[in-house]
């Protein structure tokens, strides 16, 4: 699963099984840890009034 | 009771009632918890796998919620990435049938590994040269995008959306929303596309070999294609049957009628694509493994002809055809018996695709395998159909599914502003 893992080879098998995941588990990281931390900021400068439409 | 968790303006039926009914399926998801544990308490003996079987209802099941889920991803890939505006009155819909599908498909999976304390084997220990790892990859990331696309309608329940993070957070996922929905799309391709390819590549048995592209069996690009074909019809059932249930219109005829004639443009061209594959099988590749088409469709008390009249004429033909048809697609009684026929088709493939390939001798000395499930594996493959009705029910009573459900029921009241 991880280079650091015994069973792990330099290989073109390796490469697109684990690079597909990684870059799907990446982009889904990625985008959730986006979306958190800029609804953070927005909470913080909601100025107590809450919209809600 | 609950009154305080109902989205404004809309109604629904008393708290004893609906706890009446959540009591009654509430049972059946019990009857297939008790299967479960006996299945994880005693092993795989509970059930009617055996050599041949080693793939068996579970597996059918697995792969036909798959199939019927991918609704969720066509639409998803529609309504973001193709820009398909009318459907935002239903994907709502189709992402809770997709996470149903998807969790009850982990579910059933966790149920046949036989040690599900060793589930995650399957990513530490990858066999980088098998499809399987792949579909296991795919559908826990798709999995994951599900979640992620149905989490915006949980905070937008009346209560949780006065939480002002909460508020900001369902509006900023709904902002970045094309993003999950294209990986999951991605994801989907390869998931759907490779449950076909572990079929497709068994050149031991002639039934289910095909010839391909590449690595890629056609039965590959098949499976992908019947699943964005089929998958709107199941959403739509499914939405016709809360329909029914509620005695409430939920979804605009413009939409239905326009996810449909998508569905059906899908499920005409899979069918052609289908058909061609079966003629250059039957004629090439089954020959040339040293068998003839007779040999599949005789010679035992179950799978004749009428299996594949079936799946290619009455279930897929037909409605596609329906569909396509402007008349027949807007008359109502049609449109359900096309949708109807067109879940039963994208199932029966996937019966055929699983189940008659085990059954069918390859040896010479070999006879007919059938297999009838025990009761441990129905229980359990109903089970996912319990608890998709509970989920539904709690979903449609606390959430905001559907955005036209107050202006098509509720007329009279000034408040038309659509979502």
């Amino acid at each position: 699963m991880f280079p650091f893992c015994f069973e792990w080879a330099w290989d073109m098998a390796h490469a697109i099984f684990f690079g597909g995941l990684w870059y799907a588990v990446g982009i889904l990281g990625a985008g959730m840890t986006y979306v958190v931390i800029k609804s953070a900021y927005d909470t913080m400068n909601d100025s107590g009034d809450s919209h809600h439409h | 009771m609950d009154s305080a968790l109902i989205p404004e303006g809309v109604k629904r039926t008393s708290f004893p009632k609906f706890f009446l009914g959540m009591a009654v399926v509430g049972a059946v998801v019990l009857w297939g918890l008790i299967a479960v544990v006996l299945i994880w308490w005693k092993g795989l003996n509970q059930t009617n796998m055996n050599d041949y079987y080693g793939f068996a209802l579970w597996i059918w099941a697995d792969l036909a919620v798959i199939a019927v889920g991918g609704g969720a991803f066509f639409t998803g890939l529609l309504k973001y990435i193709f820009k398909v505006d009318e459907l935002k009155n239903i994907i709502n819909f189709a992402v809770i049938i997709g996470v149903i599908c998807y969790s009850s498909a982990l579910f059933i999976l966790a149920i046949d590994v036989g040690q599900p304390l060793r589930s995650w084997f399957i990513f530490w220990h990858a066999n980088v040269h098998s499809m399987l790892t792949e579909v296991a990859f795919c559908l826990s990331c798709y999995f994951a995008v599900l979640v992620i696309e149905f989490i915006p309608n949980v905070l937008e329940n009346r209560q949780l959306n006065k939480v002002s993070f909460f508020h900001h957070l369902a509006h900023n996922m709904h902002g970045v929303m094309a993003v999950f929905a294209a990986t999951g799309a991605f994801l989907s391709f390869f998931h759907q596309g490779s449950l076909g390819g572990v079929a497709g590549v068994m050149y031991g048995r002639p039934f289910a070999f095909r010839e391909g592209l590449l690595i890629w069996p056609w039965t590959f690009f098949l499976f992908t294609w019947s699943a964005a074909a089929f998958g709107p019809c199941f959403t739509l059932l499914v939405t016709k049957i809360t329909e029914a249930v509620t005695g409430k219109k939920l979804v605009s005829d413009k939409t239905v009628h326009l996810l449909a004639k998508i569905s059906g443009w899908m499920i005409t061209t899979y069918i052609i694509a289908k058909i061609i594959d079966t003629i250059y099988w039957a004629t090439v590749t089954v020959p040339a493994s040293g068998f003839t088409f007779s040999h599949f469709f005789s010679n035992n008390a179950f799978y004749g002809y009428w299996i594949l009249f079936a799946e290619i004429v009455l279930c897929g033909v037909v409605p596609g055809l329906l569909l396509i048809y402007k008349p027949t697609r807007e008359n109502s009684n049609l449109r359900l018996l096309a949708i109807i026929l067109g879940v039963i088709g994208v199932c029966l493939n996937r019966w055929v695709m699983v189940l008659q390939v085990m059954a069918v001798p390859v040896m010479s000395f070999d006879t007919w395998a059938l297999y009838i499930p025990s009761w441990q594996e129905v229980a359990t493959t109903i089970l996912p159909v319990a608890y998709g009705i509970m989920f539904i029910a709690l979903a449609y009573r606390y959430l905001p599914v559907f955005p036209q459900e107050k202006e098509l029921n509720y007329p009279a009241q000034p408040v038309v502003e659509g979502e």
